[in-house]
């Protein structure tokens, strides 16, 4: 049935979720509880709340008690022999295992931060994000803790490192690492700390055009977002059993892959494993999942394989499919409607925002391509980039904007507060992105505003892997821009100006290519370089990377009266 | 060739600390164990194509035949056959 969107605008507001979450204003508020600790005392302690698969097929099952018994037992170990305090920050450092959804539980009972770090992270990644908030302890496992020792030499906060998976066969640990094994801590009590709704919660580091990464600060009472788009936009009910596809390292695996599903009670399930069609389907069918959360570059990719690997698998459990990340093609979108009989819902939202913002809603009719319309609580638009004037002419393009406030938007930049406030104008929030509006209030995405390189939907910053590729030798002058790509809409291409006595090469390439993916991060990787006799700037040293893109979209570069033709 | 593969993977995709623990061999799963990521399978398609002067095109880069060095062998060994036919 069709839903009628001006209704639901008046029926869906944040103080259901308030409502429904049985929150009180003024009342302490936690995040740890609500997404554990409520259903156990709601009677709902036996239900499945985590099914794990690791790589190897192996299977784990968690109920709401297991997972408030061991998150319990985190909190304690963390508050009574690490001596973490509240708004201190903890960093997850993990592989998609048990320890890292529970574990992320147990630092906010303590009160404390959690930050949590994608585990492919390079060593720099790892310092520039860990440096810039003071991290106290991190947790992770051996096949990262070379990183993280290798990190630690430059983190002088960082006190103490807790390996989950020690063995006594393996390397010794050394002062500052203690062994963890989380399932041999289960506590049925723990005094979850008073925290308050706007109480620091999570911190996720998120990539810009210049300087480091930034950390957006959010709140305990982002749930109420979380909650309520979880329900409304992904349409998640206790009884369902829901996979998000998205890694806890980045913002889409914490407010939809932890806080929102468990906040409503469903079963999740979690694959740890590398990425094949065959492996995605056949979790689907053997886990019976009904509601399905994934990216654009996951759908490409198993485009890639038809649809008859599709047929070949009883999916009939699945009802609803969503997507985030970047904007969903409409080839993908009709492609899943002919592989599952179900339209995936695109939803758009960033790590700032903290929850779904424009979105297509279940029974909205689904324009192929389109981003949707705005989260029904909320007020969004497109503005004039200058003025920040709301737009009404249909198809005419602007910045994406939101009226502030809404319960999950962040709360500043970590030590950054300036470029904060330089995401508002004229009381809107401005979210970087281009989009249009038609005549049917639908939102048609039309390219990022700033340098940032969208690649499989993570943001990745143009400034940190230029400042990657200088502090390798050969390397004098660097640029990166985002390449067009059919599969992750966009991946970096480097160009690159050698120093004295370097000679461009296939070697030269890869070893340069190479040195990034280890600094950083596989997504930072260049996937192309081209090698140049110097990298376009203005007279003012600025990189002009309009105009590389420009040259490699094949359009006109524009005005260069500022660019320094020394 | 199975040996100069293993070891450019064992030193390129694993930290020191990291290969120390990790049992590697031409079964090893490398993608869907999480060795390797489909971003970095690009460098190791790049390494092959250096290596063994060929080209792979995209649409065989795929992570099952990537999945294990015995499938990347498969994979190299068909274009070199292909080249030297």
């Amino acid at each position: 049935m069709a839903v009628d969107y001006e209704q639901l605008r008046r029926d869906i507001t944040w103080d259901v979720a308030e409502q429904e979450l049985g929150y009180v204003e003024g009342a302490p508020l936690n995040l740890g509880y609500l997404c554990v600790d409520r259903h156990v005392e709601r009677g709902l302690g036996d239900r499945l709340a985590l099914i794990h698969e690791g790589h190897g097929g192996d299977i784990r099952q968690f109920t709401y008690r297991d997972l408030q018994q061991l998150s319990n037992g985190w909190a304690h170990v963390l508050r009574g022999s690490i001596f973490i305090r509240q708004l201190d920050r903890v960093c997850l450092f993990l592989d998609k295992v048990p320890e890292l959804y529970i574990g992320f539980l147990g630092i906010l009972k303590t009160g404390a931060v959690v930050e949590p770090l994608f585990s492919a992270f390079g060593e720099d990644a790892l310092v520039a994000r860990m440096l810039d908030s003071k991290v106290t302890a991190i947790i992770t496992q051996k096949r990262h803790l070379g990183k993280v020792r290798k990190a630690r030499e430059r983190l002088p906060d960082l006190k103490t490192i807790i390996v989950i998976d020690h063995d006594e066969e393996g390397r010794k640990l050394r002062e500052g690492e203690v062994e963890y094994r989380m399932m041999d801590h289960r506590d049925d009590r723990f005094q979850v700390a008073s925290t308050y709704a706007e109480s620091p919660s999570v911190l996720h580091y998120t990539s810009g055009t210049t300087g480091a990464p930034k950390g957006a600060m959010h709140v305990h009472g982002s749930v109420f977002a979380q909650y309520l788009t979880s329900k409304v936009v992904l349409d998640i009910t206790d009884h369902d059993i829901y996979w998000c596809t998205a890694d806890p390292g980045w913002v889409t695996g914490t407010s939809y892959g932890i806080i929102g599903p468990w906040a409503l009670g469903a079963t999740q399930v979690v694959l740890d494993a590398g990425f094949s069609s065959d492996r995605w389907y056949e979790t689907i069918e053997k886990h019976r999942v009904t509601v399905w959360y994934t990216a654009p570059t996951a759908i490409r990719m198993l485009m890639k394989d038809g649809v008859e690997p599709v047929k070949r698998r009883n999916m009939t459990s699945l009802r609803h499919m969503c997507s985030v990340g970047e904007p969903l093609n409409p080839e993908a979108v009709r492609w899943g409607h002919e592989a599952f009989g179900l339209w995936f819902h695109d939803t758009f939202w960033q790590t700032e925002t903290g929850s779904i913002m424009v979105t297509n809603l279940p029974g909205m009719p689904v324009k192929p391509g389109s981003m949707g319309r705005p989260f029904p609580a909320l007020t969004a638009t497109v503005v004039e980039p200058k003025t920040g004037q709301p737009i009404t002419e249909p198809g005419r393009v602007g910045l994406i904007a939101i009226k502030p406030p809404w319960p999950s938007m962040m709360r500043t930049y970590w030590n950054n507060t300036a470029t904060y406030y330089s995401k508002f104008l004229n009381g809107w929030y401005i979210c970087g992105d281009q989009a249009s509006i038609d005549s049917e209030g639908y939102f048609w995405f039309c390219g990022r505003d700033d340098d940032v390189i969208n690649t499989a939907g993570h943001l990745v910053g143009p400034f940190e892997i230029e400042s990657a590729l200088l502090e390798h030798p050969a390397v004098a002058e660097s640029a990166a821009i985002g390449k067009p790509d059919p599969v992750n809409m966009e991946v970096v291409k480097a160009f690159v100006a050698l120093r004295p006595g370097f000679t461009a090469s296939v070697d030269l390439e890869l070893d340069i290519m190479n040195y990034v993916r280890k600094k950083l991060s596989p997504l930072a990787m260049p996937q192309e370089i081209e090698f140049v006799n110097k990298v376009p700037k203005t007279r003012s040293g600025k990189i002009l990377r309009r105009v590389l893109k420009a040259k490699e979209l094949g359009q006109p570069i524009g005005d260069v009266s500022t660019m320094d033709d020394e | 060739m199975k040996e100069m593969i293993l070891e450019y993977i064992k030193n390129e995709y694993l930290d020191e600390e990291e290969a120390e623990d990790t049992k590697l061999d031409e079964n090893t799963p490398l993608i869907s164990s999480g060795i390797i990521d489909s971003f970095s399978m690009v460098s190791l398609k790049r390494f092959l194509e250096k290596k063994y002067v060929i080209s792979i095109p995209d649409e065989e880069a795929t992570p099952q035949a990537f999945d294990t060095v015995t499938s990347i062998l498969v994979l190299v060994n068909r274009h070199l056959a292909k080249k030297g036919a």
